[in-house]
Parts: C-alpha cells; structure tokens; sequence
C-alpha cells in the first residue's frame, strides 16, 4: 500500500509511561477511509495509542505520521471525541453552544459567530440526528443522546479522521446502534477515516475494516477478517473467545462456565494459544488449529 | 442590653445620597461585573471550591499588610495570586487539590488571625475584612476597581473563546492545540483578582454568595455562557444595589441583605425550574 493511501503511519514506535514501556516495536500503518478498531485488554494502552496519535505523549522510540505530518501537527483534520465523555458531564451548556465549540473553541480575539457556522453547526447535528435537540441542555439529554452530540462536535471542522475513545461504553443497545449508524454514514458518505477504542467489538463488527490489537506489549494491525479468530481473540483478552457466524454476521461471544453442559465449545487450551502465538506473532490467522471464524 | 430595633429608617433618602454611598454603588458595579463574568468560568471549571479558598488565602495578607502598614487590598492580592497558582499548579485530580485546598485554607485562615492579634489596627480590621465593609470603599479603591475591570475585559477579549473551550471541554480542547495550562494558569491569576476586589463588598467568609451563587443562577436560566455572563453579573449587581439600598431603610448590615438576596435570586430559580421539571 502507497505511503500516501495510509492515514496513521507507525515505525517502531514506543510509548513510555515513567520507567515502564507501555507498548513498543508499534510498526504498521491503517489506510485512509478505513474503520479501524483499537482492541486489548484494560492497561494495555489503548488510550494511549490515542494520545499519541494526537501528540499528546511523546513517543519513547520510532516516529509516528498522522495524515502525512508528525503526530500533533494535523490536529485541526482530527476530530476527537474522549473517554467518558457521555457518563459524566453535567454541563448546562445547550447541544447547539457545545457544538459550537468544536468550530470556534480554539480561536482567540472577537469573533461573533456567523451564520455560516450556525449553519455548519446544524449540519453536523443533522448528520448525527440530533438537530431537534439543539436547545436541549446536555444535563438534559440521555448518555446516547450526549455522545451523539460529542461526534457532532468532534464533525463540525470538518475533520479526515475521527478518533472516539470508548464511544459505546454505558450506552444501552439502542444507543449503541444509533452510535455506530452515524460512524457508518460518516464513513460511507463522507469517507471519513475513524478510529475507535473499543472494549467490546461485537456492535462494531459490521463496519470494521481492521484492528489495532495490543498484546504482549505490542500494538500489531490486522484486517478484520484476520482478526476474527478465535485463537487470537482468546489470547488477547486472556478468557475464552469464540468466534461464531449468524445470519446477521459474525459474532464473537466469551461463554462461561454457566453455560448449559451439552453446548459443544470450539476452544483451545492456553498453553496451546500461547504456542500459536510464538509461533506466528502478527498473523494469528495462519496459526495450526481449529476455530477459525468463517470468512466474512 | 438594648433591644434589636429593626425599625424603618425615615431619612433613607438621606443615607443614599451620602458621598460614602455613592462610592459603595459605583464600587458595586464593578465588582459585579467582574464576579458575574468569572463566577460562570469558575462553574465551568468545578473550581467553585478554589474560589472561596482563595478569598481565606487571602486573609493573611490583608491582615498582614495591616500589620506593615500597607493597603488591605495589596496584601490581599499578593496572598491570593500565589494561593491561586499554587491551587492551579495542583492538576486536576479533584479529590487530591480539594484536600490540599483546603488544608491551605485552614492553615491561612489560622495564620491571618495569628496577624491580627500582633497589632490593634489589624485586629479592628478584622471584621470588615471577614465580613466586608461596602460603606468604607473609598475613591482610589474604586479607579483600583476600574483598572482592574478593564484588564479583566481585555484579556477576556483575546482569550475567551479558548478558556471556554479548556473550561468546558478540557481534554477535546487540548487535542485541538489550545493551551490548556496557560489557560489554567490565566483563569487562576483573574480567580485572585477578582476576589481580592470582591472581599471588600461583603469579606472573605461570604464571597462565595456574591461570585458563584449569581453565576449558579445564571446557569439555571440560560444555557448560552455568554447570556449566562451577563445575567450573572445583573443578578450581582442587583444583589448590591438593592442590598445597599434596604441596608440604608432598615439597620441591618449590607453584607447580610446582599448575601441574602444572591441567596434569595437561587432559591428562587432552583424552585421554579425544580417546578418546571416535574
């Protein structure tokens, strides 16, 4: 893939926190108009991977591109929506003035805001489908509704890439599908590259293209269809993964001791996964054994 | 023991159009201003708490500017602009810099009483600077207060949108290449500023109904900060204004009735819109 077909180029990066390196030997690079996902288990530093992708946090080792420049320097293409976001604000600001931010919030000086702004600012509302809700107060407004208004923000300059930080968290299930409708409309209509920290991928697999997956201190990239694996995923987040095909697409399910006894499970022992790991460390998909995922 | 008379006051009219009067309206406006621009930004930033701590770091400094024979208001300011960067150096981890805060506080607190008992003059001013003393405000306080007003309103010029944006918004924001610690470090310089010309109007123990409550009231009735800006200083400068009049028809101190009303003006919003909700 051409260098410039690629929106987020890594080259042996490393990041460090104190003394201790989060991840290191980061070295692949997610094409532009992709809808990548960042998976791993908590601490992994998946958050962290974000923050560096903004230039937030320096780099230990190796160089990092975003959208052509040195991570930092094309921040104003970024559209960034953080962690939590939804869960804790109790702001009285209206929908509307916390867009409003994302389009005037970094200038300084008087600047009254024009209507082309007010404009935009209805666009992105529109675009997330909560244009009816302008005059609501965020305190108002369910956790759904609150983060559909944190992409709008994050929309409103018009970004190229779109980076949400656990966007689905502590949202109910139809907030989660109203959420990933508007990535998938952004993606599709606009072209827009997005990135998402995800802790729980299942909602987002019919839009993924690839993943970022951390494991053992090592951010690798992966098409999805390498990455729906059960061997992989089991590894990655350290507890029994399967990967099943419904009509609906494919599923990756954790099932647990309670389920019912005459379900037959598709597993494979620890020590086995860590064998196919060693054995093959940024392609899962060609590891020996059985429970694969289908193709999709 | 004489009786508490609350009886009207006939010459009222009289009282309001004393020189010392004048000075108290005039100083009223300014301060008003002030207070309702910052209180809203102090909401924003959850430093309600800094806010009122700030006033207490200050007392010290008033006390011992007293003690040196320099201005209450130069003192206090010094106390309070190092509290605040101190305050502001903290971070953001709120339980941690509320504890800190407000051992600060205490200790300040202690240390400007500690001032006051070393010299008579410092101790007669005690009083009016923990509970204020709006009638005293003399003239050069007051070109104090204007100057004070139109740094404050410059430097809002320049930095408004993006000390919006770091108050609301603090991690989007820095994403978006605004400076989030000069921010910081700017809204804790104005924080002291303000509260050192505020301490005058009503003192250190009762700033808080003066620079925050309007502000809080604003954010009940408008969800546009610049709209809640501006109803919070009316708000304020409503407060004083009637404050100093009822203060001149019946004996009770300004402080108190200015309080009372900013507490009033809440409790009014809080109802109505607890009424509306239902």
């Amino acid at each position: 893939m051409s260098e410039s077909s690629d929106c987020i180029v890594f080259r042996d990066a490393a990041v460090r926190r104190g003394d201790r390196i989060i991840w290191q030997h980061g070295t692949f690079a997610i094409p532009t108009g992709s809808v990548t996902a960042i998976v791993g288990t908590n601490g992994t530093g998946k958050t962290t991977m974000m923050k560096a992708e903004l230039g937030l946090l320096p780099l230990a080792a190796g160089s990092l591109t975003v959208l052509g420049r040195p991570a930092g320097e094309r921040n104003a293409q970024i559209g960034y929506v953080p962690q939590s976001y939804a869960s804790d604000i109790d702001s009285n600001l209206t929908a509307e003035q916390s867009v409003l931010l994302g389009l005037t919030g970094t200038r300084f000086g008087i600047h009254l805001v024009t209507k082309a702004q007010k404009a935009k600012v209805r666009e992105a509302m529109e675009f997330t489908g909560i244009a009816d809700k302008a005059k609501y107060r965020l305190s108002e407004l369910s956790g759904g509704l609150r983060q559909r208004v944190a992409i709008a923000q994050a929309l409103v300059c018009d970004p190229k890439l779109l980076m949400l930080d656990e966007p689905l968290a502590n949202l109910d299930l139809a907030s989660q599908r109203a959420a990933v409708h508007v990535l998938a409309k952004l993606n599709r209509e606009l072209g827009m590259t997005i990135q998402v920290v995800a802790h729980d991928l299942n909602m987002l697999l019919p839009i993924l293209t690839g993943a970022v997956y951390l494991l053992d201190g090592h951010p690798h990239y992966a098409d999805m269809g390498k990455v729906l694996d059960s061997d992989l995923l089991t590894h990655l987040y350290g507890t029994q993964v399967q990967v099943v095909t419904t009509p609906q697409g494919d599923m990756f399910v954790t099932p647990t001791p309670d389920e019912p006894l005459d379900q037959v499970q598709d597993m494979h022992s620890a020590t086995e996964v860590a064998q196919m790991h060693h054995h093959s460390h940024d392609s899962a998909a060609s590891a020996p054994g059985a429970g694969k995922a289908g193709a999709r | 023991m004489s009786t508490i008379d609350f009886s009207f006051d006939p010459e009222w009219m009289g009282t309001l159009t004393a020189p010392f009067m004048t000075n108290a309206f005039v100083a009223g406006l300014f301060i008003a201003l002030a207070a309702g621009v910052m209180g809203y930004f102090t909401i924003a930033r959850h430093s309600t708490f800094a806010a009122h701590a700030l006033a207490h770091i200050g007392l010290p400094g008033a006390t011992g500017a007293v003690l040196l024979g320099l201005p209450v208001s130069l003192g206090m300011g010094v106390f309070a602009l190092v509290g605040a960067l101190v305050i502001g150096a903290l971070g953001k981890r709120v339980s941690e810099r509320e504890i800190a805060t407000g051992t600060v506080l205490a200790f300040a607190t202690g240390l400007g009483l500690f001032f006051a008992r070393l010299s008579s003059s410092a101790s007669q001013q005690m009083q009016s600077i923990l509970f204020g003393s709006i009638l005293t405000i003399t003239t050069d306080q007051i070109i104090g207060f204007a100057i004070f007003d139109v740094l404050l309103l410059v430097l809002l010029a320049i930095i408004y949108r993006p000390l919006l944006f770091s108050s609301l918004d603090e991690q989007v924001a820095q994403a978006k290449g605004v400076p989030i610690g000069v921010m910081n470090v700017a809204f804790m310089a104005i924080m002291a500023g303000v509260i050192t010309i505020a301490v005058p109007a009503v003192g250190t123990l009762l700033i808080f109904a003066l620079v925050i409550t309007p502000a809080a009231t604003a954010n009940i009735l408008a969800g546009s900060p610049f709209k809640a800006m501006v109803i919070a200083s009316i708000l304020c400068l409503a407060a004083i204004w009637l404050g100093l009049v009822l203060s001149a028809m019946f004996p009770a101190p300004p402080s108190f009735i200015i309080v009372t009303l900013s507490t009033l003006f809440w409790a009014i919003a809080k109802g109505a819109a607890a009424l509306k909700a239902r």
